[in-house]
């Protein structure tokens, strides 16, 4: 059992810095070695709104950013507004008693005013509430207060002593005043020893482009997958990696098939409406047998949809990119670490199918912060770039010529890397013959039509063994399988943790991470044992629930759904697992509690 | 982390580079695995001699040229010249060689296509690959008509113009695609004429030689779809710049001669400034190390700490 499993909430308009002291909080967590989730609830404004930033902690593993709150911090009106009447008996409100008022609270919740106008009487601005309210939450979990001091001296550094000064200043009234006026809580943070790191899924999925050897990157900006075009373009001089914002997601994803062409391994990433303008070229990288790799970060459509809200709605449209049939791997990374580990083996797949791949991530992966073991993150990792002439030193004699298209067993054809004597050849998005000469417009040829679409097509069947089968998770004899795909997975687990407690329901999970090929012999050996399936999903038509029935026959006794924007929490599973064991609903759709 | 400024001052380098040395190439080694298709007396035909007649003259061997296209019958180009070619969507050439030409920049890379694939469907790729300067040589041949789809106007079609989708005459006015490169800071600015092809090969070649975005607008008739703007048209109407005395590093007569459409059209060199980097001479990864297609892959054990201390 968990000592600890602490969550604070952190509300205010976009502009009030609630950035600031989320990211000293995740640092003090992880630097003590301990587990962290976060999930930030934003919206499409640079300056209003409401955002409210959830960080949990625990000694313990931690899958999801939780059910329940333990400490809130508004830092408005608004906030407090909206979140205080969740509060539940033995958790504390801090807040700004010189601007903010409570309304009705449960009994055994803890209000803890602070007056700002007391504390920091000579400091202008909005943002020194953040620092009191950070410093009193730290004296009320029983973290000293050097270590807010030194993290302040570092932060403040540039702006001089006088500044640093004032800021551990008020820091120190805030840290006082809570331990003079508030009850802390019975626990005091502890520390592992160990150090752990924390990031969120963009710059995992960047990070792993960046051990997989990745030498070009472009992109178009699009929430939320901007997250990995910024760490590409802080780290792209450092790492050798060109890294390029394109006019439009047409040109960025044809730019990055000329990169990936001439021989670089070529990433780009983008949301649902830029992927949709990337279709054409990523049938056309097929087509040609180039490798390149496309992220696409998922939020709540279709059209501009909700641009800083989560949903899986576009497993269809990636499944369906482009017209005609092409091979194609699509993989859906199942946490932020998974996001690091997928990159580096999706371009391995990719370079020796010569075909494109697609990651399909969401804002909960790729906004989402998880702490890590710095042990986990190994760039060293393999790379097999497939049969590539040209590529290091020697060239193999060209023996009656060279054909780029070549008909095989695997249906994979040697490329030939353009500057390389000997091996020039045209790669074409119109059908060709094996020798890259066209057969689409002056002589059009059925037989050798077919061949060359068979050959491209053969490359799925040899991909599917060499990706990992999806496992079984939990007790083998449970009541009921919750089917998930993608990010699901964390908040699944911890629904199941939760109907195993509170419930007595035995729960177990299958998390379906590569959706094209898919493991269907598998899932139905897995699936077929369970006496109640259900298919949880963050979608409205059940996306995946189609596709698996489509490609098994397997039928769902009931879905989970939500496509309200924002994510999973664990009860909302854990409700519908109740309701459609209690035979209420086939289909439950929970009601999302807060409007954030 | 920080990332220092570029400095653009320091990165322009002089053009006019020296060609490859090596023996000498000849046009049968261009010669490409197909025939092409194009209808008997189409403009294409002289640009695709005229490019040969170019890559000879300066020595470039077949694999040291990548010829990129996108759809029409223009684009059919790569599959009928002997060099690394790459056939892409309608519309994509120039960001696909955008690419290609970041991810290996000793490779000289061609561009090649018509007015619709270019100045129609590609008009974003096409303002944004000459306001970056990347180091191309884009080739257009510009019949005013699409042909392959059978005659419909173009984005170069004059006004009045009757097609199969304009059975009463183009109401709209056409693109000016010499004026608009000028304005969108291409480099280097040409039209041809594909029934002058000796003239044509020197502004094929002055535009690989140049370092940064050359466009050479070709007038290449469509001999079964455009009846107004015919050989008969151009062949009395074309009129060389050079013989006018025009200088090409005057942006004011640049833009002036680049709208003058009537009983005289000029041809020749408009536009050429030597002043500007091209793309990759400004991207500080490339300044050593080879084309980045070619470096290694992997991240070494200190790089790869210090990324991972950033995150704890």
């Amino acid at each position: 059992m968990a000592k600890v499993d602490l969550s604070i909430g952190i509300g205010g308009a976009a502009g009030q810095g609630i950035a600031t002291p989320g990211d000293i909080l995740a640092r003090i967590f992880v630097r003590r070695g301990l587990h962290l989730n976060a999930y930030n609830a934003y919206q499409s404004i640079i300056r209003g709104g409401h955002i409210f930033l959830t960080l949990r902690t625990s000694d313990a593993q931690v899958l999801s950013f939780g059910d329940k709150l333990d400490i809130l911090i508004p830092l408005n009106q608004d906030t407090m507004n909206r979140h205080l009447r969740l509060m539940k008996s033995g958790s504390l409100v801090l807040y700004n008693g010189d601007k903010i008022k409570p309304g009705e609270v449960e009994a055994g919740v803890q209000l803890c005013p602070f007056s700002v106008k007391e504390l920091a009487p000579n400091i202008r601005g909005d943002l020194v509430q953040n620092t009191i309210a950070l410093a009193a939450v730290l004296r009320l979990i029983g973290v000293e207060f050097k270590i807010l001091e030194d993290i302040l001296t570092l932060q403040f550094k540039r702006k001089g002593e006088t500044v640093i000064a004032e800021n551990v200043g008020v820091a120190r009234a805030g840290y006082d005043y809570a331990g003079a006026h508030f009850k802390p809580f019975a626990f005091s943070l502890p520390d592992t020893g160990k150090k752990l790191a924390f990031f969120e899924g963009n710059q995992a999925l960047a990070m792993g482009g960046a051990a997989a050897g990745v030498r070009f990157y472009c992109a178009y900006p699009m929430s939320p997958a901007s997250g990995v075009l910024h760490w590409m373009a802080r780290h792209g001089r450092q790492l050798g990696i060109m890294v390029r914002q394109i006019e439009d997601e047409i040109g960025v994803i044809n730019v990055a098939i000329g990169a990936a062409h001439a021989g670089c391994r070529a990433m780009c990433a983008t949301s649902g409406g830029g992927f949709a303008l990337m279709s054409e070229a990523l049938g056309s990288a097929a087509m040609m047998e180039i490798p390149v790799v496309c992220i696409n970060v998922q939020r709540a459509g279709p059209a501009t949809g909700v641009p800083t809200k989560t949903e899986q709605g576009d497993l269809w449209q990636v499944m369906g990119a482009g017209q005609g049939d092409y091979p194609r791997i699509i993989v859906a990374p199942t946490d932020i670490l998974d996001c690091f580990k997928t990159v580096p083996e999706l371009f391995n797949l990719v370079d020796k199918f010569q075909c494109p791949g697609i990651v399909i991530s969401d804002l909960l992966l790729s906004e989402g912060r998880s702490s890590v073991d710095p042990a986990e993150l190994d760039f060293n990792v393999p790379i097999d770039r497939g049969e590539v002439i040209g590529l290091n030193g020697s060239v193999p004699p060209v023996n009656g010529g060279y054909n780029r298209y070549q008909l095989t067993d695997t249906g994979i054809s040697p490329r030939a890397l353009p500057g390389t004597a000997g091996y020039t050849h045209v790669v074409a998005t119109d059908e060709h013959d094996e020798d890259g000469v066209l057969i689409s417009d002056e002589f059009t040829n059925p037989h050798k039509r077919q061949a060359m679409h068979e050959k491209r097509m053969r490359k799925m069947e040899a991909i599917l063994p060499l990706l990992e089968p999806p496992r079984l998770f939990g007790p083998e004899d449970a009541q009921v399988i919750l089917v998930g795909w993608g990010s699901t997975e964390g908040v699944i687990r911890e629904a199941m943790q939760k109907l195993a407690n509170e419930e007595g329901v035995a729960a177990n999970n299958l998390q379906i991470k590569w959706m094209v090929p898919l493991h269907c012999e598998v899932i139905t050996a897995i699936v077929s044992k369970s006496r109640k399936i259900i298919i949880v999903e963050n979608n409205y038509s059940g996306q995946f629930a189609r596709y698996l029935r489509s490609e098994t026959g397997i039928v769902a006794h009931g879905h989970i759904r939500k496509y309200d924007g924002e994510p999973f929490m664990p009860h909302h599973i854990v409700d519908g697992v109740k309701a459609i064991l209690a035979g209420t609903t086939e289909k439950y759709v929970p009601v999302h509690e807060i409007m954030v | 982390m920080s990332v220092d400024p570029v400095d653009i001052e320091a990165r322009i380098s002089k053009t006019g580079q020296q060609p490859p040395a090596g023996p000498r190439v000849t046009v049968k080694d261009f010669k490409g695995k197909a025939d092409p298709d194009w209808c008997p007396g189409c403009g294409d035909f002289g640009v695709l001699t005229a490019l040969k007649q170019a890559l000879v003259e300066l020595n470039l061997h077949p694999h040291q040229v990548m010829t990129i296209s996108g759809i029409g019958c223009s684009s059919n180009l790569p599959g009928y010249v002997s060099t690394y070619g790459m056939h892409t969507l309608h519309g994509r050439a120039l960001a696909v060689a955008t690419g290609a030409q970041l991810a290996n920049h000793d490779l000289k890379i061609i561009v090649t296509g018509g007015d619709g694939d270019g100045y129609g469907i590609g008009g974003n790729h096409f303002i944004h690959s000459m306001r970056r300067n990347v180091d191309l040589t884009y080739i257009v041949m510009n019949n005013q008509i699409y042909g392959l789809t059978t005659g419909q106007i173009s984005p170069t079609s004059t006004k009045g113009m009757k097609t199969k989708s304009t059975p009463a005459g183009s109401v709209e006015n056409p693109i000016f695609p010499v004026s608009l490169a000028i304005a969108a800071g291409a480099t280097y600015v040409a039209r041809g004429y594909t029934g002058q092809v000796k003239h044509l090969v020197d502004l094929i070649k002055g535009g690989i030689q140049h370092k940064g975005f050359a466009l050479i607008d070709a007038f290449s008739p469509c001999v079964t779809f455009n009846l107004d703007n015919t050989h008969e048209f151009f062949k009395h109407r074309t009129k060389k710049l050079e013989d006018m005395g025009h200088d090409p590093t005057n942006f004011a007569a640049a833009i002036q001669k680049s709208y003058e459409w009537g009983d005289e059209i000029p041809i020749g060199l408009f536009w050429k400034r030597e002043d500007l980097p091209s793309l990759d001479q400004l991207e500080p990864i490339l300044d050593e190390g080879g084309p980045l297609a070619r470096r290694p892959l992997g991240i070494s054990p200190e790089v790869a700490r210090s990324l991972v201390r950033e995150l704890m």
